[in-house]
């Protein structure tokens, strides 16, 4: 037994390569990876039609419709590949910071199956344009039961995953009293809180209004009442999506970038705020919806400046710790160090790109929650413009570059194709820098969203330019999909070299030692957001429960 | 120590104007908002979509007008159609738009002013205009509202006063 005395003992290089925790996350990475496929094919006959090239006619036996296959993009994309990432990514890295494997292995594998059951139920009517309904569902718009209950069963999935957590993490905390949670594990239970409560007033949704209604147990529904259970969880659901990328940026990245984290303790407090303000803000999706009082659409707007809060400080934090790894590779100046970071490393590269148009994303999304200034940007083409910077690249470049890291360690072989991958991060940079900024520009032009715009009769000749440049953006976008996916399965299929040690997490120059006791503690913050949330949505939500008759039939109309 | 105190000064620095810059733009909605008048569409009343032809205001469906300068509009938005398409007011009137929809979700836009509500079954929406510029505006479907959705709009014409 020599080994025992030659292996690591510290929890934190526990490998976990090719043991039970690897094959769990790449089984929901494999999903996940599927359907960014099936997305991005979707996305690209999209930015076609807008350039004046319709396709539809040659796919009909698969996509039957402009929105057909944009609903399929949405739900891809925006739902699937984000949500199964997230839930293998998170479990995965908080076992690598705790040094402990899943408190209920079975319970996860139950999980994940329960995940995948669902999803291909709710694919089933989606593939079948039976529930060409978009990513948002809204009612009187029906959908086959299939859908809604496939999609409810992944969200039942996601909150195993948490139950999974908090046990994993009150086994830790037994055998550590008195110990601060180490950051990614601290991050990643955050994450997985938020969304549990935001997730309620979807599964809400679903269990009261639209399952029942689908199913023909009631004769109606409305409007209104769905769109604010919908938009409870569909603001915060963005910000389940973001704190992923958040962990990796914080916990991850400096690290790869040569350098520390710059400052633990700010980064407890922006999760925690994140905790607290993530949810008691959706009125400001519905800023233009009739039958809420637009006192509590003010309020919406104010309570989201409040979170713009955290994103500051985490726009802070990161970028120290990004330029702490580039001094120490010898970075000069006040920007030029900027040019010193590992740039030939694909995962980092990726990283910093999505960073880079994420404060893009910030500021306009900062301008779609203004309130009056909403009348201007609602439901135009600028609001998807705003989520392929935020969704599309903010989280879906990040992921990428994890995969850049995370596939190699998983599978044990070297990444293939390093310099291909960075083609791949330039190319996903340049075509969603051109395709958002056409798409934002279409918006402040009058250009509505969600719009088979190649064949509308009221497009304005002023349009015409920036919707070819949709087109040349999203088949930029499409090439660096594709090559993705080639290096993908070409470091599964060719590479035999082994992988390189999966980067290590990053330590802290202010470190966890500084953070004060209250930053780990669960009950404070968890019982403010609860409030915040009551005050903000109570009285809305009361009356409409209350007062609103299900009358609304449904309609397909697709 | 000192290098904790420095970190700390630097956070410092960076979290006070981190709270002046939301704190600003709140005070900038706040003019806008209540000082220019810009407000968002609000709660105005319910109406039972299966009913609504037979109901006021949506029984009589048209332009009227209502003052000197002040037109009322009454909406019906449906697949794929505003009821009605074609709104003609001098320049320089107000407009005082009241929708619903009689199916699924619809949008209710017009470019390069401030009308955009969304027109939910079930809602009064009830938003307000003013057309200086004699001219042709589009109305906008601006919600995915089924397989035509593009096809639906409608426009004001602004006539020059004579």
């Amino acid at each position: 037994m020599t080994s025992v005395t030659t292996a690591p003992t510290s929890t934190e290089t526990r490998d976990l390569r090719l043991g039970p925790e690897a094959r769990m996350m790449a089984a929901y990475l494999a999903v996940a990876l599927v359907a960014l496929f099936g997305g991005v094919v979707t996305g690209l006959l999209q930015a076609l039609d807008h350039a004046g090239i319709n396709l539809y006619p040659w796919v009909s036996p698969f996509i039957q419709s402009y929105y057909h296959g944009l609903t399929v993009h949405g739900v891809l994309n925006v739902l699937v590949w984000t949500t199964f990432f997230i839930c293998g990514f998170l479990p995965y890295i908080t076992m690598r910071a705790l040094g402990l494997p899943l408190a209920r292995r079975g319970l996860g594998w139950w999980t994940f199956g329960l995940m995948t059951a669902g999803l291909v139920l709710a694919a089933i009517p989606l593939v079948a344009n039976a529930a060409t309904v978009m990513f948002t569902f809204y009612p009187p718009l029906r959908a086959h039961w299939a859908f809604y209950v496939g999609l409810t069963l992944v969200v039942v999935g996601t909150w195993l995953v948490t139950l999974n957590l908090v046990l994993t993490y009150r086994a830790w905390r037994r055998a550590n009293a008195g110990r601060r949670t180490p950051l990614p594990a601290f991050m990643s239970l955050v994450t997985f809180a938020m969304w549990s409560i935001a997730s309620l007033g979807l599964a809400a949704e679903m269990l009261f209004l639209l399952i029942p209604w689908s199913l023909g147990l009631v004769a109606g529904t409305d409007a209104l009442l769905a769109r604010s259970l919908f938009w409870f969880t569909g603001h915060p659901i963005v910000y389940f999506w973001l704190l992923p990328a958040y962990v990796s940026w914080y916990t991850l990245v400096p690290r790869q970038a040569g350098g520390k984290l710059f400052s633990d303790p700010l980064a407890r407090t922006s999760f925690l705020l994140f905790l607290v303000l993530s949810t008691p803000l959706g009125f400001h999706h519905q800023y233009t919806d009739p039958g809420i009082h637009r006192g509590w659409k003010l309020l919406h707007a104010f309570l989201t400046f409040a979170v713009f809060f955290p994103s500051l400080l985490t726009f802070f934090n990161v970028t120290a710790s990004l330029e702490s790894g580039a001094r120490a590779r010898g970075g000069k100046g006040w920007v030029a160090w900027f040019g010193k970071l590992p740039w030939g490393d694909p995962s980092l590269a990726a990283q910093v790109l999505a960073m880079l148009l994420f404060t893009f994303g910030g500021v306009g999304g900062l301008i779609n929650a203004s309130y009056n200034l909403n009348l201007v940007v609602h439901n135009t083409a600028w609001i998807p413009g705003h989520l392929h910077l935020t969704v599309g690249t903010a989280v879906t470049l990040t992921f990428t570059g994890i995969t850049y890291w995370l596939v190699p360690t998983l599978c044990g072989r070297a990444l293939w194709g390093r310099r291909l991958a960075l083609v791949q991060v330039w190319l996903w940079f340049i075509g969603m820098a051109i395709f958002s900024h056409a798409m934002h520009q279409l918006g402040l032009m009058g250009a509505p969203r969600r719009t088979m715009l190649g064949a509308a009769a009221y497009v304005q000749p002023e349009w015409a330019s920036m919707m070819r440049w949709v087109g040349i953006g999203g088949s930029i976008l499409f090439v660096s999909s594709l090559l993705y996916f080639l290096v993908i399965v070409l470091t599964l299929a060719l590479s035999r070299r082994p992988a390189p040690a999966p980067p290590e997490f990053a330590e802290a120059m202010s470190g966890p030692d500084h953070s004060p006791p209250i930053l780990d503690r669960w009950r404070p913050w968890l019982a403010l957001a609860a409030v915040l949330i009551a005050i903000a949505y109570g009285p809305t939500l009361l009356r409409l429960a209350t007062t609103t008759p299900l009358t609304t039939p449904g309609f397909r109309v697709w | 120590m000192k290098r904790g105190t420095t970190i700390y000064l630097y956070e410092l620095a960076w979290i006070l104007p981190s709270i002046a810059l939301p704190v600003g733009m709140l005070v900038a909605l706040a003019v806008t908002a209540f000082g220019a008048g810009i407000h968002l569409p609000s709660d105005v009343g319910r109406v039972d979509s299966r009913r609504v032809t037979e109901t006021a205001p949506f029984d009589a469906l048209g332009v009227t007008q209502i003052a000197p300068g002040q037109y009322e509009v009454r909406m019906l938005a449906q697949i794929w159609a505003f009821a009605p398409g074609e709104i003609r007011v001098p320049a320089g009137s107000t407009v005082h738009f009241w929708v619903t929809s009689k199916d699924v979700v619809h949008g209710l836009f017009i470019a390069r002013t401030n009308v955009n509500v969304m027109v939910l079954p079930g809602q009064i929406a009830h938003v307000e205009a003013h057309f200086d510029r004699p001219g042709e505006y589009s109305i906008i479907c601006h919600e995915y509202c089924g397989i035509a959705h593009h096809t639906m709009a409608g426009k004001v014409i602004v006539e020059p006063r004579s």
